[in-house]
């Protein structure tokens, strides 16, 4: 047989086994809770990164977390691959679904189940969203610190899988530092639960080595956060500079100086240039870069740290200093920052949003490389980036009505991330791998390195059906795998009501 | 000490070998050599050779918590990290250090200070409990602490093991022990950016960078730390870094009722003045209950919430200090010897667990030493005279009362247990019905009951247990009678990863949570 028709035989094999599954997963979860119309089907074929679709097989939306390890059982039964969807805010693919496979999507499953104010803690289902823990939290005077721009919108659970940071993770860190608890169900089926919500379980630390594991390791179910009492106050400084080589010699000397901001973001000359295109934020005339500090804690602490900011900018020639004095005006600063990615896309056709890392001190040199790699390609690039924390997010700029400059693009994109790794840097600071970057893996692992940490995918799916394909450009073999049947469950045949 | 000649292969892997004494045994288990790498790559070639010699292996720093834990199974060979003792890059502009597995973390606070940073790391200061190990053959290459000279040996040892010592990076790392500070900056997992470690079967695996924003791959740093040498070695680390504070201050009150130290616990947590940590002393029932808040940051800032923190105390009596007070930190953990158990909680319970620490002791007939974090992890220990079953009756006990609710354990769960700390309800959808706990003979019993007002129960649907024990060290005896680390959730996936990282079971075989 040659390859084509073998490819279209396993094809066929495939949507037979799938449509094997549809009644036992309309049991599990209601048929109201099972899409199998392709056009409903298409609007889950990608997450945040459009660049990569493709429309699941199937999409289940279970409502508790034993319909979750019911469909997973189901697949791998069926040896069915399966990937979880939270809110589809992600940027690195890590939810693209599987044509083969069912997208099992936690939406429904939002629950806050339990605000504990004395132990500060909070219990919650995979599908509540970031902001609305804390809004649950606020009446506490508690709120939950990891804040990706998407909170909004995005969920826990994706939260958990991406270990998403967000603009003041570098005084506050990343999900994995707030959560305690996860229940989830592995890739078996097995409704478990990873520590008890202490920060200190006995055995194997379950929860960090799951958390930003993309999806990969299981699917969570419930997530236990710590939650953090509100600040006393908060102070929001925006200063302007006539280049981000000021800017970024402002941000050595506040880090230098001891002072840990809750967040410091910088935007250069055309992505303040978009904004303002964009939504009028009214920065400073003639900035080439500005930088956001904002502060937050005990009243004093904070003036005195504002205070000394302020001086450190001045010194290091910020030509303009703005002081949020309420709510609204803070709203207002970070309003340029926040609507920058969607802004550069009015003022060009298309863009790639890049997620580097690079030491911060490196930070002068690797931006004086991207405006070189930028000029010599043709194509512009717009820097926003989490700059207290290294965290670049350059805009690469083009035409994707043009081939050319679509590949010119994808070259220019990479060529900063090895900017970024031959600085000692990562690949990703916050959007993951996913399938967007896996190819560059090798670029900062060796194979030794990403065979070991394959040996927890192992440990967790030896079967390779959860979330494949993504993080690793080569997937490992986890030897024999008892009990594991490929193609249409035997049991199918007999019937939904022998199978649950 | 073995008459065996050293094995060709473990000669040729590493320059430093030497036969084991008494002294070098683990928790009575005596090993055959004693090996000290001084490279990653050494380290390799070690566990390479280890592995061929179908060796059992327990990695060891300076050996202030080798006997935590089950002794190992089998134990032929220790692999001491004092000769990895390289701060080998301190980016001090980014706030970063990289720093090989051997290092003291006195000696990287020596480094760091020169710099204004620390790595906010503060575990207790113990005395190892084995005495230096005799000195051994080849001359060291380079050592920081005195050389010791005595018998026919040379070896490179560092100050470390002669005196008290908060440990090595690689071990502070792999037992996951960490001090007040925790409260703020979390433990050794949450600080470490990037890892190098060697597998069992010499292979040699990084994970991280030095970054400390990254999330490229799985998190293997995290798997490690904690992870009692049952993985793999640790070689090499890299830290994020935080400034040193300006100043500091600690605001201690001491009360006959624990409730009173509960309450200040509470509402420094509670409010926005930022503790760094907050630790507890209750070293006897009859004892007082003593508590402090640790604040930290410019020398306005401290000043000015102190004198807030003070006023929400008035009733108290706080004293305000620069310095730690005596029993600060130190705690129950810093002791080698005897029983200590580990409490880790629910903040929110504090009053609660005190109580039933003390119920399951009074029952057991013991009278532990507790103290610790205030914020969820205290300790109670017992000194080594106390009697072995009645240790293993109050360890039970405990974990009986706080509910270990896995599925087929017996038990209360915490979950039925009412509310120990008033003036914050429970709210969660579903709630059921709890039911009164008998009341407690311990002095902050009383209080607790009566501050836990009706409807305050946890909702359905979190973990099964909000507490666990685990017992750090204890005499053989103890460890005949009672698992050390009890009911662990998800064993079966533990149990896989050690089957993926170790399948010949020679990475300190044993020694951990459900046999691993």
């Amino acid at each position: 047989m040659d390859e084509q028709a073998a490819a279209a035989e396993l094809a066929i094999v495939q949507e037979v086994a799938l449509a094997g599954l549809i009644p036992g997963l309309e049991a599990i979860c209601g048929e109201d809770a099972v899409i199998t119309d392709p056009m409903q089907l298409r609007t889950y074929e990608c997450d945040g990164l459009t660049a990569h679709r493709c429309s699941p097989g199937l999409v289940v939306l279970p409502q508790s977390a034993d319909q979750v390890a019911a469909v997973v059982r189901a697949c791998a039964e069926a040896g069915i691959p399966f990937v979880a969807r939270g809110s589809g805010t992600g940027l690195s693919g890590g939810a693209l679904p599987r044509a083969d496979g069912v997208l099992i999507v936690t939406s429904r499953m939002r629950r806050v189940v339990e605000i504990d104010p004395a132990s500060r803690r909070a219990i919650v289902e995979p599908g509540v969203t970031n902001l609305a823990v804390s809004k649950a939290a606020a009446p506490f005077g508690l709120f939950y610190a990891p804040d990706p721009s998407s909170q909004q919108v995005c969920s826990v659970g994706g939260n958990v899988a991406e270990n998403s940071g967000g603009a003041h993770c570098l005084k506050h860190g990343f999900t994995v530092h707030h959560v305690t608890g996860l229940e989830i169900v592995t890739p078996g089926g097995d409704l478990t639960w990873l520590g008890d919500g202490t920060g200190v379980a006995p055995g194997f630390d379950l929860i960090g080595a799951f958390t930003g594991s993309e999806g990969t390791l299981g699917i969570v179910t419930k997530i236990v956060v710590k939650l953090t009492p509100l600040p006393q106050a908060v102070t929001t400084l925006l200063a302007a500079f006539e280049t981000t080589g000021h800017g970024g010699a402002a941000v050595s000397a506040i880090i230098g100086a001891g002072i840990l901001p809750a967040a410091i973001e910088m935007m250069d000359a055309l992505s303040i240039e978009a904004a303002e295109a964009a939504i009028a934020c009214h920065y400073p005339q003639g900035a080439g870069a500005v930088l956001i500090v904002e502060m937050d804690g005990p009243e004093v602490d904070v003036r005195g740290e504002a205070a000394a900011v302020r001086r450190l900018a001045e010194q290091a020639g910020a030509f303009e200093i703005r002081e949020a004095a309420d709510p609204a005006e803070r709203a207002a600063i970070w309003t340029g920052r926040r609507s920058a990615f969607a802004a550069v896309g009015r003022i060009s056709p298309a863009y790639i949003v890049q997620d580097g890392v690079v030491p911060r001190t490196a930070l002068p040199d690797v931006l004086d490389r991207i405006s070189e790699l930028s000029a010599q390609a043709g194509l512009r690039v717009a820097n926003v980036f989490h700059a207290g924390d290294g965290n670049l997010h350059p805009l690469v700029l083009f035409d994707d009505s043009s081939a050319e400059q679509t590949a010119a693009a994808e070259e220019l994109s990479g060529a900063i991330l090895d900017e970024c790794i031959a600085h000692g840097g990562s690949i990703t600071g916050e959007h993951g791998v996913g399938v967007d970057k896996s190819r560059y893996m090798p670029r900062m692992f060796s194979a030794d390195d990403l065979d070991t940490m394959q040996l927890l995918r192992c440990a967790f799916d030896p079967a390779g059906l959860c979330n494949p394909g993504k993080i690793f450009p080569t997937p490992r073999m986890c030897g024999e795998v008892p009990g594991v049947r490929r193609g249409p469950h035997p049991l199918v045949a007999a019937g939904q009501a022998e199978m649950f | 000490m073995t008459t065996e000649p050293i094995p060709a292969q473990l000669a040729a892997a590493c320059q430093a070998v030497r036969p084991a004494t008494g002294a070098d045994a683990v928790s009575g288990v005596q090993p055959k050599f004693v090996a000290a790498p001084a490279s990653t790559q050494e380290a390799a070639e070690l566990l390479r050779a280890a592995a061929d010699l179908g060796w059992a292996v327990v990695p060891r720093g300076s050996g202030s918590k080798l006997h935590w834990g089950a002794p190992p199974l089998r134990c032929d060979l220790v692999i001491e990290t004092t000769r990895l003792d390289q701060v080998v890059e301190h980016a001090a502009g980014d706030l970063v250090v990289t720093v090989q597995a051997g290092v003291s973390l006195e000696r990287l606070a020596e480094v760091l200070g020169t710099a204004a940073q620390r790595l906010a790391l503060d575990p207790p200061l113990i005395t190892p409990i084995h005495p230096a190990p005799p000195p051994s053959t080849p001359a060291p290459h380079s050592i920081d602490g005195p050389l010791v000279s005595s018998g026919q040996h040379q070896w490179a040892i560092g100050a470390a093991q002669a005196t008290r010592t908060r440990g090595t990076v690689g071990g502070v790392l792999a037992t996951g022990v960490a001090g007040p500070l925790r409260l703020r900056y979390g433990s050794g997992r949450d600080l470490l950016i990037g890892i190098t470690v060697v597998r069992a079967d010499g292979t040699i695996a990084r994970s991280g960078g030095k970054v400390v924003k990254n999330v490229a791959g799985y998190d293997l740093g995290k798997l490690f730390a904690g992870s009692r040498g049952t993985l793999g070695l640790i070689t090499e680390a890299t830290f994020r870094l935080h400034p040193v504070p300006a100043e500091r201050a600690y605001v201690t009150v001491e009360s006959a009722a624990g409730i009173q130290a509960c309450r200040l616990i509470a509402m420094a947590l509670e409010s926005p003045l930022a503790p760094v940590a907050a630790e507890l002393d209750w070293p006897g029932a009859g004892e007082p209950v003593r508590a402090g808040i640790a604040l930290e940051g410019d020398t306005a800032g401290v000043a000015e919430r102190t004198r807030l923190l003070c006023g929400l105390l008035a009733h108290a009596a706080p004293v305000v200090s620069a310095e730690p007070p005596p029993w600060w930190g130190a705690g129950p953990a810093s002791q080698q010897d005897g029983s200590v158990v580990q409490i880790a909680f629910w903040p929110g319970d504090l009053g609660l667990i005190l109580a039933e620490i003390r119920t399951a002791a009074h029952a057991a007939g013991v009278d532990p030493a507790v103290g610790g974090s205030a914020a969820g992890l205290l300790t109670a220990s017992l000194p080594p005279e106390a009697d072995a079953a009645a240790v293993a009756a109050f360890v039970t006990g405990l974990r009986a009362v706080l509910g270990h609710g896995l599925p087929g354990q017996a038990g209360h769960r915490l979950a039925d247990v009412p509310r120990p700390m008033a003036g914050a309800g429970r709210h969660g959808a579903g709630a059921r019905a709890g039911h009164a706990r008998p009341p407690s003979p311990a002095a902050v019993a009383g209080d607790a009951q009566q501050a836990a007002g009706p409807g305050q129960r946890r909702a359905a649907g979190g973990p099964p247990a909000r507490a666990n024990v685990v017992v750090l060290h204890a005499p053989a005896a103890v460890g005949g009678l009672i698992d050390l680390f009890g009911p662990v959730p998800s064993l079966a996936l533990m149990r896989a990863i050690k089957d993926q990282f170790d399948p010949g079971r020679i990475m300190s075989p044993g020694r951990f949570a459900g046999g691993i």
